[in-house]
């Protein structure tokens, strides 16, 4: 296997593995609270409604759009996704924002599912919204990674064994500990695979520039591919650079204008 | 209509996120990249250099925004 092939094999793992522990966290909340039956209910439907949006979405980018709009479409996206999980990074070492705690989420998704009263018999609704809700949710920010960096290396079934691998190691994790997966660095994880979109973001939304001139052709990158290693040179000292800059303060994390709650974890 | 509105906050959240800033930085990068490309000032390799280096200073502008003092 090449180095590109192994590149787009541990990206995509990791892209997965934590998004699949925030959704499992979330299913398990319901889960052990109210009704696995409805959870797991939610959480197969919600797996067939990715599948087909996985299938339209990915025939329409391969039949309908140029290389170079998807080029700068698909790098614009994941250069937003890349910088918003390095932002967090970077605010989270700092103290100015809370650590990703799965504890505080299940707790948080524990105390919802109780607050709402006892499961009803048949089908629970609220345990199959809220599993249908967490897993559709982390489950498009994978397929929104899986094609596309499936697409611009020309290797989709890497890609998908990438995430396959990383959605069962988490199944088997969370199956044999049986509790939240606090015991996972996802902060770390999140800081790397956050490196790791934006530095394909850029690349690729450069090139797609070239939309816009006669030709339509790419812009070429010095180096083609081995400037990803630069770029994710770059952003790894820009980040560090922050992080060493505001230090942590003394005081307790100050929310910087947001929230997280059980309904919204995909960050 | 609500459904309408459901649906066009799902994809704000799911592409915008918390922080609107973060895709302000990236449109006004590539926009200032195609005018860079128009101007032909450059060659390919070092447009492609400026503009990343562009992008990551907007990039730094927004955190700034975020995390200075507030009054």
């Amino acid at each position: 296997m090449s180095a590109a092939t192994w590149g787009l094999l541990v990206a995509t793992f990791f892209a997965c593995f934590v998004e699949t522990v925030e959704a499992t966290t979330i299913v398990m909340a319901v889960g052990f609270t109210r009704s696995w039956r409805s959870a797991m209910v939610g959480t197969a439907s919600a797996l067939v409604v990715l599948a087909i949006v996985t299938a339209a979405f990915g025939f329409a980018l391969t039949r309908w759009l140029p290389e170079s709009v998807l080029q700068l479409v698909i790098g614009g996206l994941l250069l937003i996704f890349g910088l918003q999980w390095l932002r967090k990074a970077i605010l989270r070492s700092s103290g100015r924002k809370a650590i990703h705690d799965e504890e505080k989420i299940y707790q948080s998704g524990v105390d919802a599912a109780r607050a709402v009263g006892s499961a009803q018999s048949g089908l629970d609704m609220f345990s199959f919204m809220v599993a249908f809700k967490g897993v559709f949710l982390e489950g498009m920010e994978v397929v929104f990674i899986v094609i596309t960096f499936g697409l611009n290396a020309k290797d989709i079934p890497v890609a998908v064994v990438g995430a396959a691998i990383g959605v069962v190691a988490v199944l088997l994790i969370a199956v044999i500990a049986r509790r939240p997966l606090a015991m996972i660095p996802e902060n770390l994880l999140k800081y790397g695979v956050g490196l790791l979109l934006a530095s394909f973001g850029t690349f690729w939304v450069i090139e797609g520039t070239g939309l816009f001139r006669a030709g339509r052709g790419s812009v070429a990158w010095p180096g083609n591919d081995l400037s990803i290693l630069g770029l994710i040179v770059m952003w790894f000292l820009l980040t560090r650079v922050f992080i060493a800059v505001l230090g942590k303060p003394d005081t307790q994390p100050a929310q910087v204008r947001e929230s997280e709650t059980v309904e919204r974890t995909a960050s | 209509m609500k459904a309408l509105k459901a649906f066009g906050q799902f994809w704000y959240e799911f592409i915008i996120g918390d922080d609107w800033k973060i895709a302000a930085a990236v449109v006004i990068g590539v926009a200032l990249t195609v005018v860079g490309l128009k101007a032909k000032i450059l060659n390919d390799g070092a447009l492609a250099v400026v503009a990343a280096l562009l992008i990551a200073v907007l990039f730094s502008v927004s955190l700034i925004i975020d995390i200075r003092p507030k009054r």
